[in-house]
Formats: structure tokens, C-alpha cells, sequence
């Protein structure tokens, strides 16, 4: 069963129960990068859904597909699929952000099963995975390693560093997914990011980040060498009051504001 | 060199990156070994993350660049993707303190084993002869932690029977103490012949040998650091609890050496040649 949003795309159940869920969890910690979490959700979702070759129950087996979320802040995001999907009890949920959870602000590979590195600082995930795929091809794994970087993150140098690394070495089992909510807008323009990308030797493709039939499609195609997906996003999306708005960045509703969110995301 | 190779060709998780530095001469292991030498290029960061994503899926690596380059470049990179996640990944550095001299304070690094000492998990080695790289890094390299290995161009003409954690006592004295890091252990022999003192040999800064210098019954104890001093002598500070203790840290000066020649012109302009090590002990013993 699914329903299309305002915006015509098609979005299942689940996603928007998630959707609720984030901005609960968040709500009731008191603590929670919401809008940044709304932003990559459909894209966490397809990739656990439909593109990863992993199964929940053995989370380190060593034959799955890696995701690195190398914008760490989007962990709600990350949480809530994990939970969806089984790595671990959605009642963990519960205890986000409290002093002796599993679940922090930022996420803990020592902590969270399905998580598979603790990224927090900008520009660390995109050079791990890299690393992580170097590691796999020299052991002529089969598995593939997916990041997921924002694009306000891409004004650090060690992505780009990476970028050409990954080129270099020819690594066909990455892909970089680009939360492009154009959070950086205001700081540093990335001009035609996807050209970049291309000009620095990654098979580009550029997808609604909110279109998971489009978004399955672009990340289960196969590439000839290392792939960048340009994901177009809205920062808060399916929550009117967050899109795009700054101020949601790393702020919480108060009760009222969850009130009226949650009658608008059913 | 002959330490990593031997490394590389009797354990086959050992990958070695390289920061476009040392290439030439690790021209055999690229021949025997592609798919585990990697020269990375001049990006430091990102080699850090790479030799973290490789440690991920079981591979040991050990990084090499020039200390300033990986250690304070990536200094964030070591604090996050090595020892926040409590990854196995080794980094051997050259160019110590102010080993390259001539080419200034862009390639001098004395600042590398304090800004070190700040890392939790972090072990860290200051070997004094190449004997002793091979038998402390052999110890070291798989055993699960971050490892920051500091090679020096200059070190002792003989090499002990040093292991990770200890610190070796060569001769007995009443009056102090003295404790030698790594690669200054002759300057201190030479400068305190004659006194009556202790000398210990430090070769790993941590894991530290806590027993040892809980232990320490001089009232006395010099370090000699050559680095900025005091890491050592705020272990030995912290090791002895309340006991009263004086305690004088030699090494080098927290300041810019802008002028360049050698190292052993700025072992004089510093205060670090036997002579004046001597002095500094002399002094410090009639305090």
C-alpha cells in the first residue's frame, strides 16, 4: 500500500510512520537534528529497502553491503530504519540521546548494530568508505560500500580528496550519495556539483532524493567505476514549518508544534 | 623499511599507505605486494580515514608521511577515526623534532608526542636505533590499538633489549635520576659521566611503565625529552602521587627555530648538546 504526497511522489506507509517517529523520538529526548534527518529518510529507507544485500539479524556478516552515514547528525534517519528493519528494538528508540544509550546525537559503530562507523565530525565517512572498499577489493569481496554525505559537508577538502582517490584507484564497489538539500547555499556555492563530481571521475546521476522508485533505480544500476549519486533534497521534508527553514536545524518542537506536525504528517 | 617488508611478507593484513613519501624506497614491497601498498598522495586526511575503513574489514595498516603532515595535519582524523573507534592502524613518522633543519619549521614537528599524549588509546613509541624500531613496532603493530611509531634521522650508536612499557635502568646512581627518551640516550650517558646518578632509558611513552616510576626513590629526576618536554615528566609527576619529588624537564624549546642549518647546530642554539645537558644536570643536582 502506498500514497503519492503533494508532490507527486509515491510514499510508502512505513516511511511516513518514520517520518513521525523521527520528530517523536526527537520531541521526547529533547535533542535531535530533525530537518536534517527528514531530509535524507527516503534515501535511507531505499537503500535498506530495496539496495543493500544485508541481512538485520547478522549485521557484521562479513559478506554485506556496507552504508557509511558520513553526515552523522542525519543518525535519526539511520535509527529509525534500522529499527524498521530489525537490527535492533524500536523501543531503544526511546532512549535517544539519554546518558547511557546506544543511540547518541551523533552514531557509534561500537554501539549500533547495522552502524558502521562513528561519524559526527564533517568530511570523516566519505574517506572511510573509501578505505573500507579498498580493503574489500583487495580481498575480492563482493560486497559494495554506500556513503552518504551532505552537501553543506562537501565544503570540506577531505571529501574531494577522496573523490580523487577513489577515482584513481578505479573502485567500482563505492557510491556517494549527495544529500544536496542546498544547506551550503548560504556559506560556499557548489556550482554544477554534478559536473564536478564528473570532472573529478565518478560516474554521476542525479535523482530526486524524495523519489524512491527514481532513487532505487539510479543506486541499483550498475557503474563502471565509482558512482556519485546527486540526490535532490528538502531540508525537513514532509514537515511544512522545516522546509528549508534554518531555524530547524538542531532545534526540537515544543508540544503544541508537535501537536500540529504529527496531525500534518499523517 | 625492513621492518615494514618483513611485516608485509609474513602477515598478509599488513597494507602500507603512503603520503607520496618513501615510495622509491619501498619499490619492492609495490613489486610483491600491489593490492596492499597504496602511495595515497599528498592528502593526509584522508589517508587517516582510509587506513580506518581498511582496519574496519580486518586489514593492518601503517601509515607513513613526514610527522608534521600525520600528525598535526590530520590531527582531528587520528582523534576520530583511529582512536575514537579504537581502530588496529600504525603511523611511522619521520622527520623528527628538527631533523630536517634546513628546510625550516614547516617540516619540524617537536610538538608531535604532546599533542599525542591528548589522544586516549593512542600508544606511542620514540624508538633510539633501528634495532630497536624492529622489536618495539613487531610488539606493537596488531595489538589492536592506534600506534604512533617517531623514527629519528639521528639515534644511539647501540641498541638495547627495550620493550613496549618499559623503561630500562643502565646504571645506578644516589642523587637523581635521570631518564633519557629514545634517541637522546648517548647525549645523556656522555653528559652525566662522572655524576652520581641514575640513568633509564624510555623508549614507549605509552603504554608507560607506571611501575617503574611509581618506584623512582631519587628526590631527584631529570628528563630529557627530544621533543617539547614534558610528557614523560608529567608521568613521572603523576606516577609518584603526593610524594615530593623535584623534577626537571629538558627537551626542546617551545618556540619557532627559524634558523636552518643541522640539527646539531640547533642542538646548540637549544640547549641540547652534551655539554650543556651536563650543565643543566649539574645545576639542577646543586639546586
Amino acid at each position: 500500500m502506498t500514497r503519492a504526497s503533494r508532490n507527486g511522489r509515491v510514499t510508502v506507509p512505513e516511511v511516513l510512520r518514520l517520518r513521525r517517529l523521527i520528530v517523536e523520538t526527537a520531541a521526547s529526548a529533547g535533542e535531535g537534528h530533525i530537518a536534517s534527518a527528514l531530509s535524507i529518510l527516503d534515501i535511507v529507507w531505499v537503500l535498506y529497502d530495496s539496495v543493500l544485500t544485508i541481512e538485520p539479524s547478522r549485521p557484521d556478516d562479513d559478506a554485506r553491503d556496507r552504508f557509511v552515514l558520513s553526515k552523522g547528525h542525519g543518525s535519526l534517519a539511520l535509527y529509525v530504519v534500522l529499527a524498521s528493519k530489525g537490527f535492533f528494538p524500536e523501543e531503544t528508540l526511546r532512549t535517544f540521546a539519554k546518558y547511557d544509550s546506544s543511540l547518541g546525537g551523533h552514531p557509534d559503530w561500537h554501539k549500533v548494530p547495522g552502524v558502521e562507523a562513528s561519524t559526527g565530525s564533517l568530511g570523516h565517512g566519505l574517506p572511510v568508505a573509501v578505505g573500507m572498499a579498498m580493503a574489500l577489493r583487495s580481498s575480492q569481496s563482493r560486497s559494495r560500500v554506500v556513503a552518504l554525505v551532505g552537501d553543506g559537508e562537501c565544503n570540506e577538502g577531505s571529501v574531494w580528496e577522496s573523490l580523487l582517490i577513489g577515482a584513481h584507484h578505479e573502485l567500482s564497489n563505492v557510491t556517494c550519495i549527495v544529500d544536496f538539500n542546498h544547506s551550503t547555499d548560504r556559506a560556499l556555492s557548489l556550482g554544477d556539483l554534478s559536473a564536478k563530481l564528473r570532472a573529478f571521475g565518478w560516474e554521476t546521476r542525479e535523482v530526486d532524493g524524495h523519489d524512491h522508485s527514481a532513487l532505487a533505480e539510479a543506486l541499483r544500476s550498475p557503474a563502471g567505476g565509482p558512482l556519485a549519486v546527486v540526490a535532490t533534497t528538502v531540508k525537513g521534508h514532509g514537515c511544512s514549518r522545516m522546509e528549508d527553514d534554518p531555524a530547524w536545524h538542531h532545534r526540537v518542537p515544543t508540544s503544541q508544534e508537535l501537536t500540529e506536525i504529527l496531525a500534518e504528517m499523517q | 623499511m625492513q621492518t615494514v617488508e618483513g611485516l608485509m611478507a609474513g602477515d598478509s593484513r599488513v597494507a602500507v599507505l603512503l603520503g607520496d613519501i618513501g615510495v622509491w624506497g619501498f619499490r619492492r614491497a609495490f613489486a610483491e605486494w600491489p593490492s596492499r601498498i597504496f602511495n595515497i598522495g599528498v592528502c593526509e586526511q584522508s589517508m587517516v580515514g582510509l587506513a580506518a575503513g581498511m582496519a574496519m574489514e580486518g586489514m593492518t595498516p601503517i601509515m607513513h608521511s613526514i610527522a608534521p603532515f600525520v600528525v598535526e595535519r590530520c590531527y582531528e582524523q587520528l582523534k576520530i577515526d583511529l582512536c575514537y573507534q579504537a581502530l588496529n592502524v600504525n603511523i611511522v613518522s619521520v622527520g623528527s623534532s628538527y631533523d630536517y633543519s634546513a628546510l625550516g619549521c614547516t617540516h619540524q614537528c617537536p610538538g608531535d608526542i604532546a599533542v599525542l599524549m591528548a589522544l586516549p588509546g593512542m600508544e606511542i613509541i620514540v624508538p633510539g636505533a633501528p634495532a630497536e624500531v624492529d622489536r618495539l613496532f613487531r610488539q606493537a603493530y596488531s595489538d589492536g590499538s592506534p600506534t604512533y611509531v617517531r623514527l629519528s634521522e639521528r639515534g644511539n650508536e647501540s641498541s638495547r633489549d627495550v620493550n613496549l612499557g618499559e623503561i630500562l635502568v643502565l646504571r645506578e646512581g644516589a642523587a637523581a635520576t635521570v631518564i633519557a627518551v629514545g634517541p637522546v640516550l648517548d647525549t645523556v650517558l656522555e653528559a652525566v659521566q662522572g655524576l652520581d646518578v641514575s640513568v633509564a632509558y624510555c623508549t614507549s611513552l605509552r603504554p608507560s611503565d607506571e611501575k617503574f616510576l611509581a618506584s623512582l626513590t631519587t628526590r631527584k629526576v631529570v628528563t630529557v625529552e627530544p621533543y617539547y618536554p614534558g610528557p614523560l615528566a608529567s608521568q613521572v609527576r603523576a606516577a609518584v602521587g603526593g610524594r615530593m619529588l623535584s623534577v626537571d624537564a629538558i627537551g626542546v624549546p617551545l618556540r619557532f627555530l627559524h634558523n636552518y642549518g643541522t640539527a646539531t647546530e640547533h642542538d646548540l642554539a637549544i640547549g641540547m648538546s652534551v655539554p650543556q645537558v651536563r650543565r643543566r644536570i649539574e645545576g639542577f643536582l646543586d639546586a
